[in-house]
């Protein structure tokens, strides 16, 4: 009964397009976003805060890059880590060589420079569809991981190709607790998450939307095809720079070219398909289940089996359970944990009248 | 001149080990339009049930066939399992599909044998001899035999058998298929099985070469340049596209990689596979694919 | 229908000599004809006779082996699809041509693309001009919608709706662009009656109320000859009649080509090929 529509009506278009337009959602979402920016720095524990919130935030924006290419724009992406390798690289870069610029600028310029890589490596898209594009993808992750482990002048020549973010500093202020990192993360991507919304819900996801949901009618329409998928690519890879640049500097510190291979790209596809293609709150929760799932599945496990479980194990357990969910997931819900959360929403809505 | 044609024969014998991978692909895409990432895992899969069943004091031929029929086996759980339940879903999905089983599989494969690193030894020695002043690898001939003879066996499958009467059917319009009473599942089932014994090949000749390990898996991705360039409907494509990505790469490595500083064999094929796709999208040997409004 | 006309205008589409063929089947050949301001013109034809590979050319979603297509004075052998949308074609297609995954007012919203202007940035702001020119172009869609009569469905995807109201929707993304020449391809099929006179008159407005040139592609002969100012008659990719419905009607190759066969069960095939 609380959740109900009845009497609020939109009185211009305006409200209409609202992102959240019943008032309840307002209510849930600024409350979550009260807790998010005052209780848990305040009262959250440090394990919470690095171990959890912190990475989640950053996947979860990496997520939400891939997403507007893949879930809006329909173009097949197997190399998102290779452009997190260009945002944490450019990051670093800029902090080391033009320290003037200030800390969350550079930021900015990453994820641009991670923008015109993308552009470049998007051109393909223009000739090739589907599983071939993804394959063509590939290019962009292993050039990119061999140009910065064979070029010292993006690690700034350090012997082991490692990099240390260097300390973070805005305007006076040292971003060196877990709680301020997590605000500055979770700054950062509540306003990039912002952003995505307002651009898949205008004109530029239908634009995006058109060209995946069918190229030919949206050419006819007079949609540009050029530059509606280069946007896509270049917007998709801001997000996954900026989120690269964040990963070293807000969560591990050092990192080397490595740390964004193939891997890393795969499971940030995983997290874009159980979260839900199209959606940007799916990709936040598609990123938290898979944050969060190798924490939970060792005492899970070890409470199944005892302590009968030969040493070594473990991992390959987890990699059978995580590829079974995959499948399980595709099988029962293709359309991701966002679609869930829908249906419960609509079943909310009727309750408790369920016809 | 020599070493030039010493480095382009060795080229093109280990582009035929490629050919191998991507037959596997090709077999599965072109029955069922699924792009199976888990074909890597397969080879791993694969050549370490062999291994270790030879450790366990099967003799050769019954630790081949043993692998081979569970190969067969988990084939026929895959088609089952995973892709029954998804007929008709988008190809992302079954992308994502064969990605997590990718993860099974490497997880199932190293949880039950273990992940250390087996070698394999086919009896066939990795020395070089000598024609005529160049070099060429004995292994890589007897792997270039074997791949040869593979291709020629399935390709007759395919072409004289009502199953490969039916997998062509399929293969060129799936609801067409269905209507005319071709058993989806079993022609789905059958390349599978064709795939995974593929992947058997494949595995032991990988693994002579490098060993048993996690690396086979992941290895295989050199083969998905070789689709590109054959187009991922065709047989012939994978061959000829696994010759010239060999060749190609071993060649950029020896007189490019001293300028680009080495190591470029992991990104040149694909880098030439997209040069290519800018003149020709759908592959050497693909469809040309043309859209009706 | 007994409808007053307004005079059509000057020539605003002209097709000349144009021949299309696919690897040796020759789609289309030698066709010329006119459309003028205002006018609405038929296509007509047996089932393989050419019609959407016309329009398919008109709007340059295929290149013409020969010939070329003047459109409001402009002349030219070939153009991109994007540009023709952009010089004022717009069209519908014959197997529903929407984007499936949007609703019906994103996917009619779609159609103001080429007039909207705000930067990438802009948008992502969501603010001042970003957010006014969004609510502009709404306020348009809302007025097509309204038009239509598709208020109850706005926001429902388009892959939930029952055909007859897809074909609604998708002629409101074509008039979403405010075109001066419409193409629709057999925009009744598969329809029953009763929205086959909905449509009817969707037409009828469309081409009274905004003046625009509409080239349609129909089978139902009643439909034409109710419709259509004039008519053109391809039959295997040739013309080989041009004129009002009266004179086409009684153009003995027309009969002989086309209503000359038997007419009942040519008719039944056309319908059961339609559904």
């Amino acid at each position: 009964m609380l959740y109900r529509e009845a009497g609020q009506f939109k009185t211009s278009y305006r409200a209409d397009q609202r992102i959240f337009p019943i008032l309840q959602d307002r209510v849930v979402v600024g409350a979550l976003l009260l807790v998010a920016f005052v209780a848990v720095p305040l009262w959250g524990s440090e394990y919470l805060v690095s171990a959890l919130l912190i990475p989640w935030l950053i996947l979860s924006l990496a997520t939400l890059g891939l997403n507007i290419l893949t879930g809006y724009a329909g173009q097949f992406s197997l190399g998102t880590a290779g452009f997190m390798a260009v945002g944490a690289f450019a990051a670093y870069g800029f902090q080391l060589r033009t320290p003037a610029v200030p800390l969350l600028l550079a930021f900015v310029l990453s994820g641009v420079c991670a923008a015109g890589v993308g552009a470049v490596f998007g051109l393909p898209s223009l000739r090739i569809k589907g599983m071939y594009l993804a394959v063509a993808t590939l290019a962009s992750q292993f050039f990119i991981e061999w140009l910065l482990t064979r070029v010292g002048w993006f690690t700034n020549y350090s012997s082991s190709g490692v990099i240390n973010a260097q300390p973070m500093v805005i305007a006076g202020l040292a971003i060196n607790t877990p709680p301020r990192r997590y605000l500055l993360v979770l700054a950062v991507v509540a306003t990039l998450a912002l952003a995505a919304k307002n651009l898949v819900r205008g004109r530029a996801g239908r634009a995006w939307m058109a060209v995946r949901d069918m190229d030919v009618a949206a050419e006819v329409i007079g949609i540009p095809m050029l530059r509606t998928k280069l946007s896509a690519f270049a917007v998709s890879s801001f997000y996954c720079g900026v989120a690269g640049a964040l990963w070293v500097f807000a969560h591990v510190g050092s990192v080397d070219p490595q740390a964004f291979d193939l891997t890393r790209s795969l499971q940030v596809l995983t997290m874009v398909i159980i979260g839900g293609l199209g959606s940007v709150l799916g990709s936040f929760l598609g990123a938290g289940f898979i944050v969060l799932l190798p924490l939970f599945l060792p005492s899970v496990l070890s409470a199944v089996f005892g302590t009968a479980l030969r040493p070594g194990l473990l991992p390959n357990i987890e990699s059978f359970i995580f590829g079974a969910l995959i499948i399980f997931f595709l099988i029962v819900e293709p359309q991701g944990l966002a679609r869930l959360w829908q249906v419960t929403k609509e079943k909310l809505r009727l309750w408790p009248f369920p016809h | 001149m020599q070493f030039f044609l010493e480095v382009l024969i060795g080229g093109l014998l280990s582009g035929v080990m490629y050919s191998l991978v991507a037959l596997g692909f090709v077999l599965i895409f072109k029955a069922s339009g699924v792009f199976n990432f888990a074909q890597g895992a397969m080879v791993l899969f694969a050549a370490l049930t062999f291994v270790s069943l030879e450790e366990r004091g099967l003799p050769r031929w019954g630790a081949l066939l043993a692998s081979l029929a569970i190969m067969l086996g988990l084939a026929l759980v895959i088609e089952r399992v995973v892709l029954r339940p998804l007929v008709n879903q988008p190809a992302i999905s079954l992308l994502m599909a064969t990605i997590g089983l990718t993860f099974c599989l490497e997880g199932l494969a190293q949880g039950v044998w273990g992940s250390v690193v087996k070698g394999l030894d086919l009896g066939i020695p990795d020395v070089p001899f000598d024609v005529k002043g160049v070099l060429v690898s004995q292994f890589d001939l007897f792997a270039a035999a074997i791949a040869g003879f593979l291709v020629a066996v399935l390709a007759l499958f395919f072409q004289y058998t009502r199953v490969g009467r039916a997998l062509r059917a399929v293969a060129d319009d799936h609801q067409a298929a269905l209507s005319l009473g071709i058993p989806l599942q079993t022609v789905w089932a059958v390349v599978w099985a064709a795939a995974g014994a593929v992947a058997l090949v494949a595995g032991l000749l990988w693994g002579s070469r490098l060993g048993v390990q996690f690396a086979l898996s992941v290895i295989t991705l050199k083969a998905l340049p070789v689709l590109i360039l054959g187009g991922f409907t065709s047989i012939a494509g994978a061959i000829v596209g696994g010759l010239l990505v060999g060749a190609s790469e071993k060649l950029a490595e020896v007189y490019l990689g001293p300028v680009l500083g080495g190591g470029i064999e992991n990104w040149f094929p694909y880098v030439l596979a997209l040069l290519f796709l800018l003149v020709r999208p759908e592959g050497l040997f693909g469809e040309k694919h043309i859209d009706r409004v | 229908m007994g409808h007053p006309r307004q005079k059509v205008g000057e020539v605003l589409l002209e097709v000349s000599g144009v021949s299309l063929s696919f690897g040796g089947v020759k789609a289309l050949h030698q066709v010329s004809f006119q459309a003028r301001e205002r006018e609405l013109c038929a296509i007509i034809g047996p089932n393989g006779a050419g019609k959407s590979s016309l329009l398919n050319i008109v709007n340059g979603v295929y290149q013409p082996s020969a010939g070329t297509i003047s459109f409001a004075g402009v002349q030219r052998k070939s153009m991109s699809p994007r540009e023709a949308a952009l010089g004022g074609i717009a069209r519908t297609f014959q197997n529903i041509a929407l984007f499936k995954g949007m609703s019906v007012l994103d996917n009619i919203m779609t159609g103001r693309d080429a007039k909207m202007h705000s930067s990438l940035l802009a948008q992502a702001l969501y603010w001042g001009p970003a957010q006014r020119e969004e609510m502009e172009h709404r306020c348009h869609v809302e007025k097509l919608i309204d038009f239509l009569q598709i208020e109850h469905v706005r926001k429902t995807p388009v892959g939930r709706l029952p055909y007859g109201l897809q074909k609604r929707v998708e002629l409101a993304r074509a008039l979403a662009a405010e075109p001066r020449l419409l193409l629709l391809d057999e925009p009744m099929a598969g329809m029953n009656v009763e929205e086959k006179q909905d449509m009817c008159r969707f037409i009828l407005d469309v081409n009274d109320e905004f003046g625009t040139t509409i080239l349609l592609i129909e089978h139902d002969m009643a439909v034409v000859m109710d419709l259509a100012d004039r008519v053109v008659v391809l039959d295997y990719g040739r013309k080989i009649a041009d004129g009002t419905p009266e004179e086409v009607r009684r153009n003995p190759e027309v009969i002989a080509a086309y209503l000359g066969v038997p007419t009942e069960a040519d008719r039944e095939a056309v319908a059961e090929g339609a559904g």
